[in-house]
């Protein structure tokens, strides 16, 4: 049971990253495609964790937290140089 | 008992994927960035807090120990997620005062740093309209 279920949430965080990546490809401006970059990152964490299931270890957890901390970080970097058109002031 | 207990994790993860798909679903879709915002900071993350709940229910019951990182991941990803919103909302909105005040060069320039006595990002300064204690 577990495993059919894990095979859809895997199918489903697949398709929807190929669905962030046609959004990041599109979108108009530079915020969209920063959404959709961090849209990404959280499906990554999403998928990383299932894997961590599916493959029966822990060892992918401390991968899963790094993804969420440099994503954030990174989407803020981003948002504050259009903002600020600087980082660190 | 197991079986319950199994049975609710499948749930969790079905729901789980089905959110996240949905919030991409919804990101590529929606017609502007404003109602955009909704699909990822709403749905996606309810998605991956489903999947994190699975895995810290999945663990314990098959001979792994219980460990925190999920909770973390959970913590970090519900902290950081309206934080990012707000921060990609605001650079939208200054983007697009920028275009109505300038329509030519909308794409190359970016705004110059403002240096002191500014608020941090906002068009106002809460310097100098602070209702709270009243100072001009």
């Amino acid at each position: 049971m577990i495993d059919i279920a894990l095979k859809i949430a895997l199918a489903c965080v697949a398709l929807a990253m190929l669905l962030n990546l046609w959004s990041l490809l599109k979108g108009p401006t530079a915020p969209d495609r920063i959404l959709a970059l961090d849209t990404m990152v959280i499906n990554a964490i999403a998928f990383i964790m299932l894997f961590g299931i599916f493959a029966d270890t822990t060892v992918f957890f401390e991968a899963a937290l790094l993804m969420a901390m440099v994503g954030f970080v990174s989407t803020v970097a981003y948002t504050k140089f259009l903002l600020r058109g600087d980082i660190v002031e | 008992m197991t079986t319950l207990l199994d049975a609710l994790v499948a749930f969790l993860i079905v729901l789980g994927g089905a959110f996240a798909l949905i919030g991409s679903w919804g990101l590529a879709r929606l017609p502007s960035l404003m109602t955009r915002l909704h699909g990822p900071t709403k749905a996606t993350t309810l998605g991956v807090g489903g999947i994190l709940l699975a895995s810290m229910a999945w663990f314990p019951l098959h001979s792994q120990e219980w460990s925190s990182h999920e909770l973390l991941i959970t913590l970090f990803l519900f902290l950081s997620a309206p934080i990012s919103a707000n921060m990609i909302a605001k650079a939208y909105i200054h983007r697009r005062f920028r275009r109505c005040s300038a329509p030519e060069d909308v794409e190359t320039e970016l705004p110059a740093p403002p240096g002191e006595g500014t608020d941090w990002a906002t068009f106002g300064s809460s310097k100098f309209d602070d209702t709270r204690t009243g100072r001009p």
